[in-house]
Parts: C-alpha cells; structure tokens; sequence
C-alpha cells in the first residue's frame, strides 16, 4: 500500500511516497537522506528526544538533554520516565553524558549546555 | 545618575542569536571594541528555551537543539574582546548613537557608539491582542511563556492542554506538553492551513495522534478561578465563527500560539522608521536603518521561520556596522542609485526595503512571505511595470520566508525605480 511519509530531516519537510511492501517504489524525496528517513519510518521509525533533568547548584533549576543519537520511537516514553527520575549537580559541561546507553540502544543522554556551579 | 561616557565602536542592543552573531561579525571586520548589553542574565535569547533540536542545518550542517547553537556563538566570544553586559536593560538609544542603559552594578549608564545594532527579537502575541471573549482565568498562556516556565524555571504548567495557533511554538509545545504527562486535546487554527514547518505537524502532532482543526478559533474561556473549559468553532471564508459549530473542551490550560511581534519601542522611539507591513524597521540591503548608524536585523526586523537565517542577516548587519564606523559613515546614495522593493500581488512584504546600488557587491536577496498558500505559481519581479524575472514555484505557504537573488546587473538596469515582488498563478497570464 502507498504511503505518505512527511519527511522531517529539514525544515524543508519533503512529503514521501512509498510502497510499504516494495520500499524502492518511492517518490517525493529531495534529497538520499529524504529516501532513508522514509524507508526507515516503515521499518523502525526512530526519534532524537530532547528534555530536560533536575539540576542543582545551577543558575536554572532544569539542565537541557538530548538523546545522543535517534533511539527507536517506542522507547520515547521509557526515555521521559528515566530523565524524570535524574539528577545533577553543577558544574555540568555541554555534551557531558548524563545516562549512558540508553535501553542498550547504545545512544547516551547528554546535557546541551554548559551549567556553572553558582554555589 | 552616573554618567560613564564610554565609547565603543559598535553597541549591539540584546544578547540573543541575532545579536551574538552581529556582534562577532563586526568584530572580525575591524571593529575594536563592541558591546552586547543583554536584559536576560544571560546570553542566547530565546534559543535557551528551545531545548528542542533542528537548529543549525543551514549553518552549521548538523542538527542541534536551540541551546547548544546559542552555546557555540557564546563560546565564539571567547578572546575576541567583545564586552557582555547581562542583567542590563537599555532604556533608549538616540539618533546620535548614545545608548542609556541600567543595572544592578552600574546603575543608570549611557554609552556612546559609532554605530548601533538593535537587535532584541520579538515577542508574542497575548490574549488580549487577539480578544479572546470570556472570563479570565489563570491557566490561558503564551506557548513561549509556558515553554520557559516548563524548559527553565522547572514549572509544569497544566495537565489538559488546548492550544491555539498552528505556529511552530504551538507545536513544538504540544509534543513537549505531551512528553511531561499533559493531555494535549488538540490544536486550533483559524486559517485554513498550518503556519508551522511540515515536519513539526508530522513530528509533534501526527506522532502523538493530537488532532489539528484547521479553520477553528477559540470563541469563548471559562473558568473562575481557573481555566475549567474553552469553546472552539468553525469559522467561515471571512474567519468569522460559524454559530452553530461550538465544541466544547474541558482543559485547565490555554496556550496561545497566534504569532510574534518585533520588539521595537527602542527603535520608534530613536525616531527609526518602522515598516507597518514587517513591524520592523526600514533597512537598507546591509540592515541600516534610515538613521544613519543604526542597524537591525533578527526577529526585530522581521519574524524570522529558521535561526540559521538570523545568523546570516545579523552578521550581514554586523559587517556593515563596522565598515560604516570605519568609514566614518556612509555618503548618502542620489535617488537614481537607489532601488526600492515593494511587494505585490500575494506577497505581505519584502525585506530589505531599499538598496544602494552603490553598496551591493554581487547580488541581493530579497526576503519576503506569500499572503496565502499557492499551488503551481510564479514568483514575478519587475521594475516600474517592466518584467525582471520570473521563478517557477510548485508550492507556496505564508509560513515558510522565500527568497530572490536580485543580481547587481539587474539592479543597475532598475536603478532609480521600484521593484515589485509578487506571485502570479500559472495559466492566468
């Protein structure tokens, strides 16, 4: 069956067509990133998660994370209870891991910014 | 009141990505001492808030989330010699380049520059600015209030969520609502198609099967003490409410996604004329304003869809700025050296207004947004009636900037005239 896949690689958002059983019969991309995001959203749709954690001693009370890398899409929700359960103390340096592999999904959380200790 | 009679260079007004990357720009093009004053105790703007990711394709190639784009400009600083100033709001900036400013530290300041760069963003659009009828309970929010209280401050805001306006904050909102545990019962728009990016209804909607009524308005809010429940309706060809068409949600939460205004009380009060179609300033192509000296560029000049695209003008602005402090300023171009861009049929506005023809190196571009969306269409510029050029386009949205090249021959041959930027059906020629 065709299928319609808005592509969200850019912001240019690319509406794909594809076959769901014949995943070379495929239209619409503009770019090979545009086909793989497609094909890979039949076969195991993936996302980045971004949130953000407890942070102490910090300007801000919530640090910014991110998933290292796309982990699959069902496991998106595992991911918000485990970053709701975790904390940090400052300093804290962007790209600092704060979970490490994720599920075994071997993806990491890490922190996006840098967080000075104010105390 | 202290006066510190400081001089600098180049005084960029706010911290965020327009002004951190004006600021480095003109520092490496000769400007030697340059300040940032910025109202936040930080620098990055907005982007600290946006811990969302998809910045930075255009700029710098990768996907990051809007903090570590705001970081790498901040590291950027380092060794350059830019002075910050955070915690710092200015006050007023004059047409002769002074700039009054205070803080905790300084108190009651005035800076004196070469040139200014204004560059302090935008800010929403609120409830009262789309009058919303009904009672006013707690619980109704812009979505980038509830994105700071949420993001920063550590602060959930509500757990059934209604949102208003398709554009990207709605969205992104949704999904971010969603993630912390919130019920997000749908999203409304009154037009009849989305002003957020396509990949954000696909990625913050579709994923979480939270349902977008295009061609709906919030028609009434009711709550006491808190919001207890908003009536949504259809709305007509003319976006006025169909009767008859009232869904009823029951939500403690209203954020309102209806759009973004330039900040620009500074920039009106210096005397700087204001574009009524961008709420921005009127710039030249290198973001002067009609003051001599003063620049803008960002969300302040026009509501920008992508921070790459801010970067780019700001550090347009920022080059200019410190060639005109090295200059000594620039000569006025005659009126025959100059063009002006206008927008025509379809088109809500253009920016820069004006070029001197004098100034430009190679090309323009031209910036402008369509009115509505268009299928099949053409992009038309022509001088004084005269057709320029035309570009071929499949689709068109109000919501996504376009641009054109006006190359420096063509700008010659305009010179002295307008050049209207407008879109054509195909077939109706």
């Amino acid at each position: 069956m065709k299928k319609e896949i808005t592509c969200i690689v850019c912001p240019k958002g690319c509406l794909v067509t594809i076959d769901d059983a014949n995943l070379e019969d495929i239209s619409g991309y503009s770019c090979p990133k545009g086909m793989d995001y497609a094909k890979n959203e039949l076969l195991h749709p993936v996302r980045t998660v971004t949130s953000t954690v407890k942070i102490t001693g910090a300007l801000h009370d919530r640090l910014p994370v991110r998933t290292s890398g796309d982990i699959p899409k069902e496991l998106i929700f595992d991911c918000m209870n485990l970053i709701r359960s975790t904390k940090v103390t400052a300093p804290v340096a962007c790209g600092e891991v704060i979970v490490k592999d994720l599920f075994g999904t071997g993806i990491d959380l890490i922190s996006t910014r840098d967080a000075e200790s104010i105390v | 009141m202290t006066i510190m009679n400081t001089n600098y260079d180049v005084i960029v007004v706010g911290g965020g990505p327009a002004g951190l990357a004006a600021a480095l720009e003109a520092n490496k093009n000769g400007a030697g001492r340059v300040l940032i004053i910025e109202r936040d105790k930080e620098l990055g703007g907005i982007l600290n808030q946006c811990i969302h990711n998809g910045f930075g394709l255009h700029f710098f190639k990768e996907q990051l989330t809007g903090p570590e784009y705001a970081q790498r400009f901040i590291k950027m600083l380092e060794g350059t010699g830019i002075e910050v100033k955070t915690d710092t709001m200015v006050l007023a900036v004059t047409p002769d380049k002074k700039v009054w400013a205070m803080n905790t530290e300084d108190g009651y300041c005035c800076f004196s520059a070469g040139a200014v760069i204004l560059a302090m963003g935008c800010r929403e659009r609120t409830r009262g600015a789309i009058s919303i009828p009904g009672e006013r309970p707690s619980g109704v929010f812009t979505a980038g209030t509830a994105q700071r209280y949420l993001n920063i401050e550590g602060y959930m805001v509500g757990k059934r969520v209604l949102i208003l306006g398709s554009g990207d904050i709605g969205l992104i909102m949704a999904r971010r609502m969603t993630l912390e545990g919130a019920k997000v019962l749908a999203v409304c728009e009154l037009m009849p198609y989305s002003n957020g990016l396509k990949r954000n209804i696909a990625q913050c909607l579709e994923d979480y099967d939270i349902p977008l009524y295009l061609s709906h308005t919030v028609t009434n809010i009711k709550g006491h003490s808190r919001l207890e429940s908003v009536t949504v309706s259809r709305v007509d060809e003319k976006l006025a409410p169909i009767p008859g068409t009232e869904m009823e949600f029951d939500c403690d939460t209203l954020l309102l996604s209806v759009g973004l205004i330039p900040e620009n009380e500074l920039s009106r009060n210096a005397g700087v004329p204001i574009d009524g179609r961008t709420n921005g300033a009127v710039v030249w192509q290198d973001r002067q304003t009609e003051i001599d000296g003063i620049f803008a560029c960002g969300n302040v000049l026009h509501v920008h869809d992508l921070v790459d695209f801010v970067t780019k003008e700001s550090m347009t602005a920022g080059r200019a700025a410190a060639e005109y402090v090295k200059a000594g300023g620039f000569a006025k171009p005659a009126p025959e050296n100059t063009v002006s861009l206008c927008p025509g049929n379809g088109v809500s506005y253009v920016v820069p207004q004006k070029i001197a023809i004098e100034r430009t190196e190679k090309f323009v571009e031209a910036f402008f947004r369509v009115r509505t969306t268009y299928k099949n269409s053409e992009i038309v510029v022509s001088a004084d009636g005269k057709e320029l050029t035309t570009i071929a386009k499949d689709q068109l949205l109000p919501a996504e900037m376009e641009r054109v090249v006006l190359p420096k021959a063509m700008l010659e041959k305009a010179a002295g005239s307008t050049i209207t930027i407008e879109v054509r059906q195909k077939g109706a020629n």
